[in-house]
């Protein structure tokens, strides 16, 4: 959509144009209230009437570490790095869990608003942002028990962990691009929501989440290498175990691509946003 | 383009929008669509694009402080035009230049949320209507005295009764402070002493210096509150002009039916006019044995009827398919307005009919309505099928909550040229008034 102000002056026009206007940034940022409002709302039905609350938070990737513990951690015996199994899994959890939690609710949130995509006007990229970014508190909730579980198993804290929270920046790009791919996708063809589910387990494998990528051959470490989420989710890990070093080259690789997705997934998204109030 | 100032808050230029049918039918599957891609590279199939102009060649501009009413019945493109407006969707063609700060209240209470209690609501909503968290907290306590919602403040809404839910969201709509404002009738809302409430807010707005833009759907909503009026038909503006005359044009035009060529573009009404596939309606309950395959609206001739108005006579054919047989089957035809609440329900059982067996293969049934007693207003069909007892056992056949649309539009039956809308009440009662008894000089009575 066109919105050329001059003199104060609106254009509401059919135009095709569909490269990011600063006037688009500036749009957004006047709407920025509006944001904070979607995510103080996903947040506070998240925990009303729960009596877990901000337990959820934990429960997911706290559960899912003791399950992976107990088969490939003890049973197929899947190398650790060094450090105990819980410590290894969790710390890759945390991250992951974040990334498919905001993956799949950024994929559905334009269907799922499509009553104020009908009836009220404002930049649609509010929609599968907030709903990528609700999760952020989830994931510091469950970033503290972290560092339970390390002083539990005397892992020492370095300074590392600084970075622990500055990388959850990159995995919101990458969710947010791809969130906004798919979003945009979902309103003109219903089944690619099917699709979202099934893409995050296979990613949950083609990642080094369950295992270290040391044990892969050669050439499949290439191949896992190539997916932007392990440069990432191999840093978390470096910020925990000690003497792993921060894989630098491949963490660049992983962010660049990050953007990249999340530019072209930006783009994509302006240029069919025109036609979601007539699809949705 | 950019040199010459903008006067008018608002210049409408040759709008026009096209909607594709065909994509709307269904819900595209991404598979079909590579299929249809392939078919367009390899065979250079032409695919079927039925195409409908919501909106053909609009123009007109509005004034600062002009308040304008949009009247037109129903899928005449008055909703879309508005939509366009205010951002919500593009035009197909066409420019529209809008100075100000635009509020948009297509719909009461937009973005509320069930767990969220009425003064959250109240933020949210205003957020959504664009109004800062500032201007909310500032108008708070006007906000909240208005809805009359002040005990229930604190709890979520689930728990309002529908009316509450209608009146906390305009009360949040109604303290919307931009210099335009779109709106999409809501006024019908709540009880009367409430909707008195709203016609008295909407009054001040007359005074305030603001734009406005009123889509209405009763007369006399559009006559008290709007010099101006543009009347929208088949998506063409056919009139532009004080709100009188107008009206007069429009309740004159539905003496003898002045366009034959109906093209409309709002799909449920399309829908109501050429009949309701309901061979297609996945959410349905019941065993199935028998199921409806389709809903006609046809006129004394049996033809499918182009429109329908309060006062007509109304025939109602339900097409079903059934591959069993099955015993005591009772059909059931009911009309829901916008509320959900049951208007009428109609079956041969009510009727004192008992049909000991219907047998399987296909087949229809005819209901013959003599005057549709009900107001203009858009009305919602809900089918079902029992059969042996089926109001105490709770046998079901078929159940289709949603089976289609009924708009019925305002008519003239007096010939008064007056509208008989919801303004006025829920039922429509002919009727014939006798002067006799008035000491009055009958000759100076003028009747129409």
């Amino acid at each position: 959509m066109n919105l050329s102000m001059s003199g104060g002056v609106e254009n509401l026009g059919n135009s095709t144009t569909t490269v990011i206007k600063f006037g688009w940034i500036k749009e957004v940022w006047n709407f920025r209230e509006l944001f904070y409002f979607f995510i103080w709302r996903d947040i506070k039905i998240r925990y009303k009437q729960t009596v877990l609350g901000a337990l959820w938070a934990i429960i997911q990737p706290f559960f899912t570490m003791v399950v992976f513990t107990i088969f490939f951690g003890n049973f197929a015996k899947v190398p650790s790095e060094g450090v105990p199994y819980p410590v290894f899994s969790y710390s890759a959890l945390v991250p992951w869990t974040y990334f498919s939690g905001a993956l799949g609710a950024s994929g559905n949130s334009l269907i799922g608003n499509s009553n104020l995509l009908t009836k009220v006007y404002f930049p649609r990229f509010a929609i599968p942002a907030s709903a990528a970014l609700s999760g952020i508190l989830d994931f510091f909730i469950a970033s503290i028990l972290l560092f339970g579980i390390m002083i539990y198993f005397h892992i020492p804290l370095s300074l590392d962990l600084l970075f622990w929270p500055v990388l959850v920046i990159p995995l919101i790009f990458l969710a947010l691009g791809l969130g906004m791919i798919f979003s945009s996708l979902n309103v003109k063809y219903r089944d690619i929501k099917y699709t979202i589910p099934f893409l995050i387990q296979l990613g949950l494998f083609v990642t080094p989440v369950i295992y270290p990528i040391s044990i892969l051959p050669d050439k499949y470490k290439l191949f896992v290498a190539l997916n932007p989420m392990t440069g990432i989710i191999e840093a978390f890990r470096s910020t925990v175990i000690p003497n792993k070093q921060i894989d630098f080259w491949l963490l660049l690789y992983s962010v660049i691509v990050s953007l990249l997705i999340f530019l072209f997934g930006l783009m994509y998204f302006r240029k069919t946003e025109k036609e979601f109030a007539d699809l949705v | 383009m950019s040199e010459y100032r903008m006067e008018h808050s608002i210049i409408v230029e040759n709008i026009s929008k096209k909607y594709d049918i065909s994509k709307l039918k269904k819900d595209t599957q991404f598979r079909e669509a590579l299929v249809n891609l392939l078919k367009r590279t390899f065979l250079r199939d032409k695919i079927n694009k039925e195409e409908i102009w919501a909106l053909k060649n609009v123009s007109f501009s509005v004034e600062k402080g002009e308040i304008v009413g949009i009247i037109g019945r129903n899928g005449a493109g008055k909703s879309t035009l508005l939509k366009i407006l205010s951002k919500i969707t593009i035009p197909t063609s066409g420019q529209i230049k809008v100075k100000g700060r635009v509020g948009s209240l297509l719909e009461v209470g937009t973005g509320f949320h069930e767990e969220l209690s009425g003064r959250e609501n109240i933020y949210l909503n205003g957020s959504i209507l664009g109004m800062k968290k500032k201007e909310v907290k500032e108008k708070l306590d006007e906000i909240i005295s208005f809805s009359e919602v002040e005990k229930f403040l604190d709890t979520p809404i689930k728990w309002y009764s529908s009316g509450m839910r209608l009146k906390l969201g305009f009360s949040v709509a109604a303290h919307l402070n931009t210099e335009i404002l779109f709106i999409d009738e809501v006024l019908a809302v709540g009880d009367v002493a409430f909707q008195r409430k709203c016609l008295d807010k909407m009054k001040e707005l007359r005074n305030s210096g603001r734009t406005v833009i009123f889509v209405s759907h009763t007369m006399i909503t559009v006559e008290h509150l709007c010099p101006r009026a543009l009347w929208i038909d088949n998506g063409e503006l056919r009139q532009d002009g004080r709100t009188a005359d107008v009206i007069k044009n429009y309740m004159g035009g539905i003496r003898g039916e002045w366009s034959a060529d109906f093209k409309i573009s709002e799909f449920s009404v399309l829908k109501q006019q050429s009949g309701f596939d309901l061979t297609l309606v996945a959410n349905r309950q019941g065993s199935g044995d028998i199921r409806f395959t389709g809903m006609e609206f046809l006129d004394q001739d049996g033809h499918l009827k182009k429109t329908i108005r309060s006062g007509d006579r109304l025939k109602v054919r339900l097409y079903y398919q059934g591959n069993k047989p099955i015993s005591k089957p009772e059909f059931y035809f009911r009309i829901r307005n916008e509320f959900g609440e049951k208007i009428a329900t109609l079956s041969p059982f009510l009727s004192g009919y008992e049909i000991p067996t219907l047998y399987p293969g296909t087949g229809y049934i005819d209901v013959d309505i003599d005057f549709l007693n009900i107001m203009p207003s858009r009305y919602y069909i809900t089918l079902y099928i029992l059969h042996d007892n089926g109001i105490i056992n709770n046998n079901i056949v078929d159940d289709i909550e949603h089976a289609g649309t009924l708009d019925v539009e305002v008519s003239n039956y007096y010939q008064s040229d007056r509208g008989i809308d919801k303004w006025w009440g829920i039922m429509f009662l002919p009727c014939k008034w006798n002067l006799e008894g008035m000491n009055i000089h009958e000759e100076s009575v003028k009747s129409m």
